[in-house]
């Protein structure tokens, strides 16, 4: 049996014995504390709404955000939001939390290398490829946009 | 009681959106940077495509919060700029909406990191 | 012959040998073995690689000292880590007044370091020869996955790298079970590319390096007390019975996996143990108790290592395994 053809059959073998995760406790915690929050942040939009009545519609999301974030932040700093992390998953990955986390929790780890070469350096291992795809793609979003008002 | 129902779907859509990127990690094994990066892009689309708005006036937070709103946020930026300044817009315009929101990561992140230490897990 | 088994002349001695684990690991099976366990894991130190470095210092001196030695009777020290550049063992060298050989074999190093220091004593080199091994959950951690605070779930067939050293100092004098044979193992690569599944890229090397020993030494699993492979974990070990059973060779209830049994089920770990520390701290409490009382007169030791870097998984390689054997037998009166 020449390599490749082994190779592939132990891989089809391993595949099939990895044990898998039970999908549906995960998928049942991702999406109630998802949800949860989801429902965090729309309780400090209306609060701040309530608060601050004049300000605008699209100021209020982005104290909503930042709030979101530093809490989140905060949890990653203290230890919790990886426990967190660990019973939700995604519920707790896609909110713009995770995106917090995924900035502050490197940024803590390579703290014991210096601001400049650990903190700094390191802050965007993880979430770099989400402002960098985001930028890109809101660019090229951007740019039909520009050639579409060209026409009309 | 029409406070309950708005409440209501924030969680159901927000929690929906949640499980579906848990779903995405236990079917195919991707790291968290990929999920982010995945609904990102699905946020600029839904946006740019002009969905995202019909979704954000009854989900509210529910879509807003997910990164897909980071997304939306993005293009919708760009897509305004690009009306207002011409060729530029398409330069400045997505950072410009989220600067926010970045900024905030990047200054907590950095305030924390001076703070604490890193835990062993348990 | 295709493998090279040494049979040594000398037989050297393990006349010394010292464990240190980490907070979790002295919570698990093997907690009454151990020689120290740390109340945490920085170890009074400011980071984990500085924890892991003063570890391994530890062990190498506790070790020395259940020789009933001096740190001036010992010739070289041979010893390895999981970190880029092995830097906790060199680290930790400096501390020491005596010649040192850094060796690599990721978590099959304990078994590597002492056939090379078996080799070193059987030559009639060097008289006292120390080997340490060492891991630490939060430096490997980061230097092969994730931060520790970023908020994602463990594959179901990832494993949990042990924090713990172990060291034990070989002789040619002295009283101690000896090292009788050791197999060098080949780096063995059966494609699997997926690295949170390292139990399953070391089996095929396992199974190499077994099917070789007893083709060897004319031996079969019956002559031994005990078979210990390292960190296969459950799945690893599994396969590798599994690929033994294909090639005719029946694995019965005298082996089992240091990883395997490491953690008690209700620690987490998904898979079991693994990293250098793993075997290292169960080789050195748990097995050589055992050997040391006579309750085992003949154990195969080889653990399994997996050859891998982030730079070269995210090149797209595969992750290739080696393993390497020894057989220490307990002493006769």
């Amino acid at each position: 049996m020449d390599i490749k053809e082994r190779n592939k059959a132990y891989n089809k073998y391993v595949s099939a014995k990895v044990p898998k995760t039970k999908p549906w406790p995960t998928l049942f915690n991702s999406f109630w504390v998802g949800g949860l929050i989801c429902l965090i942040g729309q309780g400090i939009n209306d609060l701040i709404l309530f608060l601050a009545p004049n300000i605008s519609e699209q100021s209020a999301w982005a104290y909503t955000l930042i709030s979101l974030i530093f809490i989140a932040s905060f949890l990653t700093g203290i230890g919790v939001y990886d426990k967190i992390g660990k019973f939700a998953g995604g519920g707790s990955i896609v909110p713009i939390t995770g995106f917090s986390n995924s900035i502050t929790s490197p940024s803590v780890e390579f703290k014991s290398e210096g601001i400049v070469y650990g903190i700094c350096v390191k802050m965007f291992t993880i979430a770099g490829p989400v402002i960098v795809f985001g930028v890109i793609s809101s660019a090229f979003v951007g740019l039909i946009y520009y050639i579409v008002y060209l026409f009309i | 009681m029409e406070m309950f129902l708005d409440y209501l779907w924030v969680f159901l859509v927000g929690g929906f959106v949640c499980m579906i990127g848990e779903l995405l990690i236990i079917t195919t094994n991707i790291t968290s940077a990929r999920i982010l990066v995945t609904f990102v892009l699905v946020g600029v689309f839904l946006e740019a495509v002009g969905l995202f708005d019909y979704i954000s006036d009854f989900a509210g937070a529910g879509i807003n919060v997910p990164i897909i709103g980071f997304g939306a946020s993005l293009a919708k930026g760009a897509i305004s700029a690009v009306k207002s300044q011409g060729l530029l817009g398409i330069f400045t315009g997505g950072l410009t909406a989220t600067a926010g929101g970045i900024a905030a990561a990047i200054i907590f992140a950095f305030i924390f990191a001076l703070i604490f230490h890193s835990h062993t897990k348990k | 012959m295709k493998y090279d088994t040494v049979k040594f002349k000398r037989q050297p001695k393990i006349i010394g040998a010292y464990s240190i684990v980490g907070p979790k690991e002295g919570e698990g099976n093997f907690k009454d073995y151990f020689d120290y366990i740390m109340k945490n894991d920085l170890f009074g130190e400011k980071t984990f690689e500085k924890a892991e470095r003063k570890m391994i210092e530890t062990a190498i001196t506790g070790a020395i000292q259940k020789a009933k030695l001096k740190v001036s009777d010992i010739n070289i020290l041979v010893a390895g880590d999981l970190l880029n550049q092995i830097i906790s063992s060199s680290y930790a060298a400096r501390a020491f007044d005596f010649p040192y050989l850094g060796v690599y074999g990721a978590c099959s190093t304990m078994a590597e370091s002492i056939a090379v220091a078996s080799t070193l004593v059987d030559g009639g080199y060097f008289e006292n020869v120390v080997c340490c091994t060492a891991s630490h959950f939060s430096t490997a951690e980061r230097q092969y996955r994730f931060p520790l605070e970023l908020g994602n779930q463990r594959p179901p067939a990832s494993q949990w790298t042990v924090t713990g050293a172990g060291s034990c100092v070989l002789s040619q004098k002295g009283k101690g079970p000896r090292v009788t044979m050791a197999t060098f193992g080949k780096v063995i690569d059966w494609g699997i590319t997926d690295v949170n599944n390292m139990g399953a890229a070391m089996a095929p090397s396992a199974m190499e390096t077994l099917l070789a020993h007893f083709e060897n030494t004319k031996t079969t699993p019956d002559d031994y007390d005990l078979i210990a492979t390292g960190d296969l974990g459950k799945l690893g070990s599994e396969i590798l019975i599994d690929l033994m059973e294909d090639k005719g060779i029946k694995l019965g209830l005298n082996y089992s996996d240091c990883g395997q049994m490491y953690f008690r089920r209700d620690q987490k770990t998904l898979c079991g143990a693994s990293g250098c520390g793993c075997a290292a701290t169960v080789f050195n409490s748990y097995i050589m108790k055992k050997l040391q009382d006579g309750q085992y007169k003949r154990v195969l030791f080889m653990p399994t290592g997996a050859l891998l870097s982030t730079t070269a998984t995210q090149q797209g390689e595969s992750v290739p395994g080696v393993c390497h054997a020894i057989v220490v037998e307990s002493y006769e009166d």
